[in-house]
C-alpha cells in the first residue's frame, strides 16, 4: 500500500527511484562467554578481512569521484585495520576473559578511542579517535551481519533516505546515480536543501519519520515541487508522477531559453537577477544559469574547508578566479560571517548560550583586526581583475561600519603606497539582517554604497526565532507585513540618496516575494544559481506599475496568510 | 640487531600523515621493528602504537629492527623519516 509522507518543498523537480537509507543500522550486542575461541577469533579476522574490502573499493570510488586528497582519510582507516597490536589485543580479549568478539572489539577499541581522545593538548590526535570509531562501527556491522551504508558505492538510480545530511555525507555520493533526498530533519535554507538545489536534483526534507517508514530498496516518489514524497506507489501513482516530472523539465528547458536574456518586467523596467556562491566551483552553475552578477559571494567556506587560516595568497587566488570568472559583472563579497553555527578547528571561540546574539560576523573582524585585515587585503589585490562590491556582515550601528571603512581605508593606503595595484571604484556596502540597521536605513544610506538584504537572518532576528528551531519553524514568515515594512524602509532609504539595494535571502528567488519585491523597487534579486531562469521568467510576465498597487495594499495588511493571498489574486 | 637514532624536526612530530606512512614502510618487512620514545618501546607497524607515544618537535628516538631484513628496513624507514621531513 502506498503511504504519503509530507514535508518541506527544499528543492524543485520530480524523482522516483529506490530507497536508499543513509541511516547508521542497530549495532547494539549482547555480550556472551564463548567455549570456541578459534571460532570467535576466526569470525573476527572474516570481519577485519570484510572491512578492509569495503574500505578498499570505497578509497577507489573517492580517488575517482573526489580526488586523491579526500581519500586519504580511508588510507588511514585501511592503516587502522592493519595494526597487528589492535588484533592482537581483541583476540588476547577473547581468550583472556572468554567473550565473544564484539564484547571484545569494543572493549580494547573504547580504550584506544579514550587514549586519543583524551590529549586534550592536540586536536589531531582527538580527530583521529573519530577515526577508530569509524572503523570500529564497520568491523562491528560485519560480526553481526548487518549492512553499513557505504554512500560511496552506489552504483545504481537512489533516492538518498536520512534523517539529515552532514557535508562529509554528501561528499561520497556519486551525483550520477543520486535522483534525490528525503530528509526527517531541516528545512529549506539546511545543508541537505542548499545540497539538493547545487545538484538540481528533487528534495522534500522535514519529513519528520522517512526513516523510520521508508524500507532499504522501496520503491519512492520525491516530489520537490510540493514537498511531498510516496512510499511503494501503484503503476497509476507512477504514471502521475512521471508525466508531472516530464511537465516540470519541459518547462526548465523553457526558461533555459532566458539564459541569454535581460531580466526586464512587461513594462520594461530593468532588474538585475545575481547568483550566491560560497566557492570558485560554484561559477559553472553561475554562468550555466545566465547570471547577471554574484550577489552573495560567502568567504567563510574559504575558512571553514580549511584546517589552518587561510592566508592572503589563498584567499588573493580565489576571489581573482571568481571576478576574472564573472569578466566585469559585479561581484558582492562578503567578509567573514564566522560564528553563529559556523565554527572553525583553528579559531576557537567561546562556547556562547546564545551564538546567533553573540560573537560572529563584523563583530569578530572587528576585534580580531589582524584576520579582517588579511582579508581586506587579499580582496583589494584582487579588485583589479574584475568589478568588485565588498559588505560586511552583520552590522549593527554606524560607528561599527565606520571602524570597517576606517580599516578598508587604511589597507588600501598601505598597498598604494607600496605601488601595489588596486581598483578605484570598490563599492562599501553592509548587510541588512539585524532589525536595528534597518530602522537605521536612512542614516546608514548616506555614507554607504549599497544595501543587500539577508531575508533569512532578518526574518529570524524580527521574529526571535530560531530558524532551526521546528517548534517555532511557523514564524519564518518572509511575507509578513512587517518585514515588509523593513524592507520597504530599507529600499526607500537607499532610493533616497541614490544607493542600490539586493536581496541575498532565500526571498530572492520566492515567486511569492519576487512579485512584492518588484513592487516595493529592489534592484538586484540574488538567489542559488538555480533558480535565476524561473525568477527571470517570472519578472518579465509581470508589470511593475501593477506590483506597486500590490506593495502597497500588502504592507497595510494585518497577517502573512492574507498577503500570500493577495499575491496569488494578483498574479494569476 | 640493527638500530638508529633520530631527531624529530617536523613541526607535527610523528602524528600527521607521515606517521601513516612510517607505518606503512615498516610494514613490508618481516623484521621486528620497535620504536622507542622516553623509555617506551611499541610496534613501528602498528599505527595505533606510534600515535600513543605522541612523539612530539624536538623528540629523540630509537628505532631498532631485528630479523633477516634488518639492515634494508632501517635504510627504508631512514628514507621515509627524511622524505616525509620528520628528521634531518
Amino acid at each position: 500500500m502506498t503511504t504519503k509522507l509530507k514535508g518541506i518543498a527544499a528543492s524543485n523537480g520530480v524523482a522516483i527511484a529506490k530507497a536508499y537509507k543513509l541511516v547508521d543500522p542497530d549495532l547494539s550486542f549482547k555480550t556472551q562467554s564463548i567455549t570456541d575461541i578459534d571460532a570467535e577469533k576466526g569470525r573476527l579476522d572474516a570481519a577485519f578481512v570484510a572491512s578492509k574490502e569495503d574500505l578498499t573499493k570505497i578509497k577507489a570510488k573517492a580517488v575517482e569521484n573526489l580526488g586523491a586528497e579526500e581519500a586519504e582519510v580511508f588510507e588511514a582507516h585501511i592503516t587502522i585495520l592493519s595494526d597487528p597490536e589492535m588484533i592482537d589485543s581483541i583476540k588476547k580479549q577473547i581468550e583472556d576473559e572468554k567473550v565473544n568478539a564484539e564484547t571484545a572489539l569494543k572493549a580494547i577499541t573504547d580504550n584506544f578511542i579514550a587514549l586519543f581522545e583524551g590529549m586534550t593538548d592536540n586536536a589531531y590526535m582527538q580527530e583521529r579517535a573519530a577515526d577508530i570509531r569509524d572503523v570500529t562501527k564497520r568491523v562491528m556491522s560485519h560480526l553481526l551481519n548487518v549492512n553499513l551504508p557505504n554512500p560511496a558505492l552506489i552504483d545504481e538510480q537512489v533516492v538518498i533516505i536520512a534523517k539529515d545530511l552532514t557535508p562529509s555525507d554528501t561528499a561520497q555520493l556519486d551525483r550520477q546515480f543520486v535522483k534525490g533526498f528525503i530528509t526527517d530533519l531541516g528545512g529549506r535554507t539546511s545543508h541537505s536543501s542548499i545540497m539538493a538545489r547545487t545538484l538540481e536534483i528533487p528534495a522534500v526534507v522535514g519529513t519528520e519519520k522517512a526513516t523510520a517508514e521508508i524500507e532499504d530498496g522501496q520503491m519512492v516518489i520525491v516530489d520537490g515541487l510540493h514537498g511531498e514524497s510516496f512510499v511503494l506507489p501503484d503503476e497509476a501513482l507512477i504514471a502521475e508522477y512521471t508525466k508531472m516530472g516530464e511537465a516540470y523539465a519541459a518547462q526548465k528547458a523553457e526558461w533555459a531559453k532566458l539564459k541569454n536574456e535581460k531580466t526586464i518586467s512587461a513594462d520594461n523596467v530593468e532588474f538585475m537577477t545575481g547568483a550566491n556562491i560560497g566557492t570558485p566551483k560554484d561559477l559553472d552553475g553561475v554562468l550555466e544559469n545566465g547570471a547577471e552578477g554574484v550577489g552573495l559571494y560567502r568567504t567563510e567556506f574559504l575558512y571553514m574547508d580549511s584546517n589552518e587560516m587561510p592566508t592572503e595568497d589563498d584567499q588573493f587566488n580565489a576571489y581573482k578566479k571568481v571576478l576574472e570568472g564573472m569578466d566585469g559583472k559585479t561581484v558582492t563579497v562578503r567578509t567573514m560571517d564566522i560564528g553563529g553555527d559556523k565554527e572553525l578547528p583553528y579559531l576557537p571561540l567561546p562556547n556562547e548560550e546564545n551564538p546567533f546574539l553573540g560573537y560572529r560576523a563584523i563583530r569578530i573582524s572587528l576585534d580580531k583586526t589582524e584576520m579582517f585585515r588579511t582579508q581586506l587585503r587579499a580582496l583589494l589585490r584582487a579588485s583589479v581583475y574584475g568589478n568588485l562590491w565588498i559588505m560586511f556582515p552583520m552590522v549593527a550601528t554606524l560607528p561599527e561600519f565606520r571602524a570597517a571603512k576606517k580599516i578598508f581605508e587604511e589597507e588600501k593606503a598601505g598597498l598604494v603606497a607600496k605601488d601595489i595595484a588596486v581598483a578605484d571604484n570598490i563599492k562599501l556596502g553592509i548587510m541588512i539582517e539585524i532589525p536595528a540597521a534597518a530602522v537605521l536605513a536612512d542614516k546608514f544610506a548616506k555614507e554607504l554604497d549599497f544595501f543587500s538584504i539577508g531575508t533569512n537572518d532578518l526574518i529570524q532576528y524580527t521574529m526571535a526565532a530560531d530558524r532551526g528551531n521546528e517548534r517555532v519553524s511557523y514564524l519564518y514568515q518572509p511575507y509578513s507585513p512587517s518585514i515588509l515594512r523593513l524592507i520597504k524602509h530599507t529600499i526607500d532609504s537607499a532610493h533616497k540618496e541614490g544607493k542600490f539595494v539586493a536581496v541575498c535571502g532565500e526571498m530572492g528567488g520566492d515567486p511569492i516575494a519576487v512579485p512584492l519585491l518588484m513592487g516595493l523597487g529592489l534592484d538586484e534579486f540574488s538567489m542559488s544559481a538555480t533558480s535565476i531562469l524561473q525568477a527571470r521568467s517570472l519578472i518579465k510576465k509581470l508589470e511593475v506599475s501593477k506590483m506597486q498597487e500590490l506593495a502597497t495594499k500588502a504592507l497595510d495588511l494585518d497577517t502573512t496568510d492574507e498577503v500570500v493571498e493577495l499575491v496569488k489574486a494578483y498574479t494569476n | 640487531m640493527e638500530s638508529r637514532n633520530f631527531h624529530v624536526v617536523a613541526e607535527t612530530g610523528i602524528h600527521a600523515r607521515p606517521a601513516t606512512l612510517l607505518v606503512q614502510a615498516a610494514s613490508k618487512f618481516s623484521s621486528d621493528i620497535t620504536l622507542s620514545y622516553e623509555g617506551k618501546d611499541v610496534n613501528l607497524k602498528s599505527i595505533m602504537g606510534v600515535m600513543s607515544l605522541g612523539v612530539g618537535q624536538g623528540a629523540d628516538v630509537t628505532i631498532s629492527a631485528s630479523g633477516e631484513d634488518e639492515a634494508d628496513a632501517i635504510t627504508a624507514i631512514e628514507d621515509t623519516m627524511k622524505k616525509e621531513g620528520l628528521s634531518d
